[in-house]
């Protein structure tokens, strides 16, 4: 409708004419607009297909980007037509919404393309019309539940290193979230889950009746009153146990309020209030019966297996979300219990001895009979009786029946979602590292323009054009600048192998094939890296070939790890990599500072790293035969620090 | 149990059954369709060029794909024009857009929908209770591009609400008060009760020659054509297209 508005405005004006007679002022007067021509057809060109509409068509909606003065930015003057390097099968809807007034939502595309799509047209989602609305919303929704999944599973889990001026609290709350970040989380998290077990176990032995060896078999005792003291002290170290782990959580909740109130927090306090209620209420008659119900709350324990179990998780949280349907099956339950309990007492009421002595009486009958268990306990005797309660039975399989389905589809669908959040973490692992992969290539093709002399400027005429010919002039000028990076900061960019060799001569063993002289500089590094990596590199060292395309993989990832990122797969213990983050860039550079800059292309996921240490110390005071850059060859001492920001 | 709830259900599809049947009445509704005279037609008829006609045109078709208006539509495109339009958004119409940023008023202070009847009315020049498009054009044609006489007549028909020839003050009482309607409760100065029965003492002592109580048609155009505002303010919505 306000698309017309536009439309109806010389009709409003016209109308105004009516006003005049009565105007006692005079009316002011009209703005001078310009002759427009009528109106135009534009063209416009979404990669090569071509949309024609009218002018008036696109200034309806003057705040998008096709209907405001930002098209002109797009417009090529030498065909006469607008272009725009977008996927031209989304453009037919933002164009139908122009038409139309309504937006629809492709189905085929994949939800956040269309979004795309949209913010670079300048409308906003909430344009959708109403038909494709819901659908869109739910796509959206799931969406970003999918990735929320990502990022916890990125933030949790094997996430990044707490920052190293963490606090205890931070870390004890970290060690209690993720347990196996840590081994004495782990050794925690099992004594705890094996002290519930024990609790559990106490509490249900306690009742078995044991029998006497040398009494009289006369009475049997429950275990529990045979073996108090034994029982007590179990519970009192398991109470012990537990209240020192709540109190632990307490103090290291980082929103003490949220922890209190959350399910598992209470949890523990029921499952810990009951022993000391009891050692508080004095051992008297009439209390103590209160107190033996309070016992009961000690099963609650059980309860407590839900922060080590992630089905019992799942299942509580399909519970949780199913609570609609749960509460609709309780309600027409409840209805038809009531129904049937009234119907068979009056149908039994004239038989003597009866067991139907009272309407909720009869209910234990009709909850029997419509859950189909059937005790038996309780069974009409008239004929009248007899038909309303299989009347009762029958109705029962339907009502139960009804919304059972439901839930098993959320229980269904939450399950999968979860084996999809952890299969994608399992997976996150080795995509990154192939991303990685891909990105280093960037860096060797550098690396290997080097070595081939291309920074040089005089060379062999023929064997340099080859290679720079082969170039695009998207990499000339990348590699120009990088090799001015170099030049500022006086390092070089080097692969790992030569790095490595650089810094830890002898740990390393399995040299390869080049014949590089090694640096005898002591460098403490060394020992990093020996202690760090010294399985990888090897691994590394003797998977090199010759052919240098594919020298180093993931010398990123060496670099990275250097620098004390530690998102490398590698399964060293990160307290190690902890602990000598910074010293370690001693290298030959005297420089405490980092060098970073961006030595690769940003690729499209957004989860791999950008930065990374590039200061290689092969600038510094090694000759090495692989780099022919004669102009590092003295060693580029570092007066200063030189810090860069990353690009 | 099953047949109790057999019974609630058909219960409830009885209900449903009369507002099925207006949706599908409704759906008949707009598969009418109308469609104009030819261009030539339309061109000879009105003073718009065939342009004009196309570019007007279009945007009917577009807003109305029926070919007519009525006048709930109406009503509501008029409405848009003014803050805080009178009639409720509806459900999905972006009219939010074009609604200036401000608080918004409550429904009832601004109402645009009485002038807008009286307007449709005057549209509709057969009466048939909806606007096709000739109507729309010739009126547009007359109000944009006629001679003084042709809109002074059309105004004149404009207030005569019962189309009897004559304006008396009750008619132009409520076709003063729906203009003021229009304004709003938020105005500078406030309106006060009887505002607008002064503006139609003023109009009539103007415009009631020979102080009969009713103007006629030759009253008001001899009283318009000597008043210079009048005269001038008629040339202002001259080339709204």
């Amino acid at each position: 409708m306000a698309a017309g508005l536009a439309t109806w405005l010389p009709f409003a004006r016209a109308a105004a004419v009516g006003w005049l007679p009565l105007a006692q002022q005079p009316l002011p007067p009209a703005p001078g607009v310009k002759a427009s021509r009528g109106d135009e057809v534009l063209v416009v060109n979404v990669s090569g297909r071509r949309f024609e509409t009218w002018k008036n068509t696109l200034d309806r909606y003057p705040d998008t980007l096709l209907g405001s003065s930002e098209k002109e930015f797009f417009y090529d003057a030498d065909s006469g037509e607008y272009f725009f390097d977008r996927d031209p099968d989304m453009f037919r809807h933002v164009l139908n919404f122009y038409r139309t007034g309504r937006l629809h939502c492709p189905r085929q595309e994949c939800i956040q393309a269309f979004d795309e799509e949209l913010a670079f047209y300048g409308l906003v989602p909430e344009l959708v019309g109403d038909c494709c609305l819901e659908e869109y919303r739910d796509r959206k929704k799931e969406n970003a539940e999918r990735l929320a999944e990502d990022e916890e599973a990125e933030q949790t889990g094997d996430g990044p290193a707490l920052p190293a001026g963490s606090s205890l609290r931070q870390r004890l709350w970290r060690a209690f979230e993720n347990p196996h970040t840590s081994t004495a989380a782990l050794v925690f998290y099992y004594v705890t889950g094996f002290f519930i077990a024990v609790s559990v176990i106490a509490n249900v032995v306690e009742t078995i009746p044991c029998r006497g060896s040398a009494r009289r078999s006369s009475r049997e005792q429950p275990c529990g009153e045979r073996f108090p003291q034994a029982f007590f002290c179990m519970d009192t170290a398991c109470v012990l146990i537990f209240t020192g782990e709540y109190l632990l959580r307490l103090f290291a909740a980082p929103s003490r309020c949220r922890f209190l109130r959350s399910v598992m927090s209470l949890i523990d306090v029921v499952a810990i209030l009951p022993y000391y209620i009891g050692l508080l209420v004095p051992k008297n008659d009439d209390v103590s019966g209160a107190f033996v119900t309070l016992r009961v709350f000690r099963v609650f324990r059980i309860f407590k297996f839900s922060r080590h179990s992630q089905g019992l998780r799942i299942l509580g949280y399909t519970l949780k979300s199913c609570a609609s349907e749960l509460g609709f099956l309780l309600f027409s339950l409840t209805m038809a219990i009531i129904i049937f309990a009234t119907v068979m007492f009056y149908a039994e009421k004239g038989t003597n001895k009866t067991n139907f002595t009272s309407i909720p009486a009869a209910f234990w009958y009709t909850i029997v009979t419509m859950t189909t268990l059937g005790y038996g306990d309780m069974v009409p005797s008239t004929i009248a009786g007899k038909i309303f309660g299989s009347i009762c039975s029958l109705s029962g399989v339907l009502v139960i029946a009804l919304p059972v389905p439901v839930i098993v589809s959320n229980f269904s669908r939450i399950y999968h979602q979860n084996q999809r959040a952890d299969k994608r973490r399992a997976q996150q692992k080795v995509r990154l590292a192939r991303i990685r992969l891909a990105k280093s290539g960037t860096t060797n093709a550098f690396l290997q323009y080097k070595q081939n002399g291309g920074l040089e400027d005089s060379g062999s005429g023929e064997e340099q054009a080859l290679c720079v010919r082969n170039r695009s002039a998207f990499e000339q000028q990348h590699h120009h600048l990088l090799h001015c990076l170099e030049k500022t900061t006086c390092h070089e960019f080097t692969d790992e192998l030569t790095f490595s060799e650089a810094l830890g001569a002898v740990s390393l063993g399995g040299r390869t094939s080049r014949s590089t002289s090694v640096s005898s500089q002591p460098t403490r590094p060394g020992s990093l890296l020996s202690s760090c990596c010294p399985r990888r590199a090897k691994r590394r060292a003797i998977r090199l070939a010759n052919s240098t395309a594919s020298v180093s993989r993931g010398s990123m990832q060496e670099l990275d790890m250097l620098a004390g990122l530690h998102r490398s797969p590698a399964p060293q213990s990160r307290s190690s990599l902890n602990a000598k983050p910074h010293d370690s860039l001693d290298l030959n550079c005297d420089s405490r500072d980092f060098v970073a800059a961006i030595i690769s292309i940003p690729t499209p996921p957004a989860n791999t790293p950008d930065e990374s240490q590039p200061s290689s110390p092969g600038g510094g005071g090694r000759a090495s035969s692989t780099l022919r850059n004669s102009s590092l060859g003295t060693p580029c001492l570092f007066p200063e620090t030189v810090k860069i920001s990353s690009l | 149990m099953g047949a109790v709830m057999g019974t609630f259900s058909s219960l409830q599809t009885k209900q449903r059954r009369p507002s099925k049947d207006k949706i599908e009445d409704e759906l008949e509704m707009t598969m009418v369709c109308h469609r104009p005279e030819g261009l030539e037609q339309l061109e000879a008829q009105t003073n718009f060029t065939k342009r004009e006609l196309q570019v007007l045109y279009r945007g009917f078709k577009n807003e109305c794909p029926s070919g007519v208006v009525n006048e709930d539509t109406f009503k509501q495109i008029y409405a848009q024009f003014f803050p805080h339009g009178a009639l409720p958004c509806l459900e999905g119409s972006p009219c939010v857009e074009f609604l200036p940023p401000s608080p918004p008023l409550p429904f009832c202070l601004v109402d645009a929908s009485t002038y807008a009847h009286y307007l449709f009315n005057a549209f509709d020049t057969t009466q048939t209770g909806s606007v096709k498009f000739e109507d729309f054009v010739t009126a547009l044609s007359i109000l944009l591009r006629g001679t003084v006489h042709e809109k002074l007549r059309w105004t004149f028909n404009l207030y005569d609400i019962n189309k009897d020839g004559y304006i008396n003050k009750e008619e132009m009482m409520d076709i003063v008060k729906a203009i003021y309607d229009m304004m709003g409760k938020y105005t500078y100065p406030v309106l006060k009760e009887d505002t607008p029965r002064q503006h139609v003492d003023v109009f009539f002592q103007k415009m009631d020659k020979n102080k009969d109580g009713i103007v006629t048609l030759d009253e008001f155009l001899e009283s318009c054509q000597e008043d210079d505002n009048i005269m001038r303010s008629l040339q202002l919505f001259q080339n709204v297209m």
